[in-house]
């Protein structure tokens, strides 16, 4: 039985050209970038060539990207680097409804002494911007929200947001693992300080992620030690990585209008038919402003993980805001921030599409889900 | 993704006497939809006092459905006494166990079981727990009653195993001391393991100890103070140390010396041991 892979948000299948354009970089081309002699200088330009690609996704210059091994990494560096050069400013904005990437080294920072303020977002998880204007302070050292949630796939209004707190001099980070790639992204008008991105949502391999600095934004480096990055990340540079997450980012970049208008016309269909199909379901999430590949369905009266395993046993991957599949004993953060209500929440399921999804699969899933659902339900308590 | 006995498997996609059953005359019912999981247990029992028939519903997931379906297997045909002992534990073992974070499902089949025979006796419907229990997490509804018996029949040490069989403390965390000192008075109840007599020390061992214990126990604590310890001695069982830093001037060293110094090398190395100040 194939899979139904519908977890394109947690990861996504690396990219054929992407393994092709990494496999030299584990075999004859092992040079050291850093190296003075042909054989790494040929290697550092496969380095460059790979910064300039994924420079030109983000419309930013190659000098304002530095390689990372992965989103979380991005995440913590940027904060770090935003309270280190500023230490008289002790005040950091962020939502409610961020990766714990962010969430956990917020709470982190609020432990040594900082004042956090965690905004919150309305029924269908927008933000209020009226709050936001209204946190921002002489004392905000940078501000911390995420261009797409990663649950729901709501996209956040970045622009303004970034604006407002450039004008009042605060620096802006935004994590956006969930976005680069699915939506445009163009830094040269987008004014956000600081940006993270990983390798393995957009069809480059795990373990391999970048931050974007803007020019001129001061920077203090997480890991020290050697010159790598032009010294704001300290580590032999992961090669083979670089290059398929440069490769990843051209296919992207090449392909984007097209796959945005398949796949979200796929994941309408699937998401429509479902709705259809059965009945007291909901979509989480705001509608009319979210990323094309996300649709995450609340499901009355039953709940997520044994959806999930019954999906399982028909070959299809998708994955759950319920408490139960992630071993805490609550529903996820974003819906209860959201104040999804509980015969909701708990029935919650995430399908993220790929450009890899089929129509036939997406046939096969209108098929097949009702019935896990019905089932379900035929054994709750809960009726009506 | 959890991992699942082959048992737990079969129970949760072919679940046995799901359903309610037309002629019960028994109905225990636990957890709420804002829990994240519920049981409605319907038992038909004979005048005799036999389970003849056992259905249930169950909102929830995999472990919670298949707890309760091995639950109405183990059941049929016991009389309501031999029901009420079965543990939270016969039924995860009855699935070949459950993973720790999902022993509540257990728990949850157990108290619907009792609740359902209650009501057949004409008790109140509520368990016998929550009727007697002060309720400690709010959050999901749990008494200081249903946390001791939890602690009691499987053995727990830690708030986190309390909330992997309970719940209790697993959604906003306030209980969790109020569930440390419920722990530490269960504990403490129970007989003390037997204490294996010491073996006997000669000089070099002892004095090796004591050094040990000063170093690791004692020169930190005193260093949070500003002081220090120097050991001058060890003859026999009595141990001479100097006391430095802002102890030497403290008035109160001789408090320093018995309360800090003797008592933990008493703990740790000899009970007789005495110490003086050189």
């Amino acid at each position: 039985m194939n899979t139904v892979y519908l977890d394109n948000n947690a990861t996504t299948a690396v990219a054929p050209e992407v393994l092709d354009a990494m496999l030299p970089y584990f075999g004859e081309l092992y040079g050291n970038p850093s190296s003075m002699h042909t054989f790494g200088g040929q290697v550092a330009e496969a380095l460059e060539t790979a910064r300039e690609r994924l420079a030109a996704l983000l419309g930013a210059d190659p000098d304002e990207v530095l390689f990372t091994s992965c989103g979380s990494e991005s995440d913590n560096a940027a904060i770090w680097s935003a309270l280190q050069s500023q230490p008289e400013r002790r005040h950091i904005i962020t939502t409610r409804v961020e990766h714990p990437a962010v969430l956990s080294v917020c709470r982190y920072w609020e432990r040594q002494g900082y004042r956090v303020t965690m905004l919150g977002v309305d029924a269908r998880g927008r933000l209020d911007l009226e709050e936001y204007a209204a946190a921002l302070g002489d004392d905000t050292a940078i501000v911390s929200v995420m261009f797409a949630n990663n649950e729901v796939g709501n996209i956040y209004p970045i622009q303004r947001m970034a604006e407002m707190a450039k004008e009042r001099g605060i620096l802006f980070h935004t994590d956006a693992v969930q976005a680069v790639g699915k939506v445009p992204i163009d830094l040269h008008h987008l004014p956000v300080d600081m940006l993270s991105l990983s390798g393995h949502k957009l069809h480059a391999p795990k373990g391999i992620g970048a931050l974007y600095i803007r020019k001129g934004v001061r920077f203090r480096p997480l890991l020290r030690g050697g010159h790598q990055e032009r010294g704001r990340r300290a580590g032999t540079e992961n090669v083979p990585y670089i290059v398929g997450l440069g490769m990843a980012a051209q296919l992207c970049a090449d392909f984007m209008q097209k796959e945005r208008v398949d796949v979200a016309l796929l994941r309408d269909r699937m998401e429509a038919g479902l709705l259809e199909r059965i009945p007291d379901s909901r979509v989480n999430g705001d509608t009319q402003n979210r990323l094309p590949n996300t649709s995450n369905i609340s499901f009355k009266n039953v709940e997520g993980e044994a959806i999930l395993l019954m999906l399982d046993r028909l070959g299809i991957a998708a994955s759950s805001g319920s408490a139960c599949t992630s071993g805490s004993l609550e529903p996820s953060h974003v819906l209860r921030a959201m104040g999804v209500p509980f015969n909701y929440a708990h029935g919650s399921i995430r399908l993220s599409l790929s450009r890899y999804t089929t129509g036939e699969e997406v046939d096969y899933v209108l098929a097949n889900f009702p019935g896990v659902i019905e089932t379900l339900r035929a054994i709750s308590p809960f009726k009506g | 993704m959890w991992n699942y006995t082959e048992a737990v498997h079969d129970h949760f996609l072919h679940p046995h006497n799901a359903g309610p059953i037309p002629d019960a005359n028994a109905i225990g019912e636990v957890g709420s939809l804002a829990c994240g999981d519920a049981l409605k247990l319907y038992l038909k029992i004979s005048d005799a006092g036999v389970i003849e028939n056992a259905g249930f519903e169950t909102f929830g997931c995999a472990s919670a459905i298949a707890s309760s379906s091995v639950l109405t297997d183990m059941i049929k045909g016991m009389t309501v006494d031999e029901a009420l002992k079965l543990t939270n534990k016969d039924i995860a073992n009855a699935l070949g166990g459950l993973p720790k974070q999902k022993m509540h499902c257990s728990v949850m089949g157990q108290e619907a079981l009792e609740a359902a025979i209650r009501q057949w006796k004409g008790e109140p419907a509520v368990p016998h727990a929550h009727e007697e229990g002060r309720l400690v997490c709010k959050c999901f509804g749990v008494t200081d009653a249903q946390i001791i018996r939890a602690i009691r029949e499987n053995n727990l040490k830690t708030v986190e195993e309390v909330t992997a069989y309970t719940k209790a403390g697993g959604a906003c965390g306030e209980c969790q001391d109020e569930i440390a000192e419920i722990l530490a008075t269960e504990l403490k109840q129970k007989p003390l393991q037997e204490l294996k007599p010491r073996p006997r020390l000669t000089n070099v061992q002892r004095m090796q100890q004591v050094l040990k214990v000063i170093d690791e126990e004692i020169r930190p604590q005193l260093a949070a103070d500003g002081g220090d310890i120097e050991l001058v001695d060890v003859d026999g069982k009595r141990v001479v140390v100097a006391l430095h830093g802002r102890c030497s001037q403290c008035r109160s060293s001789n408090v320093t010396i018995g309360n800090l110094v003797e008592r933990l090398l008493r703990e740790h190395v000899e009970p007789d041991i005495v110490v003086e100040e050189a």
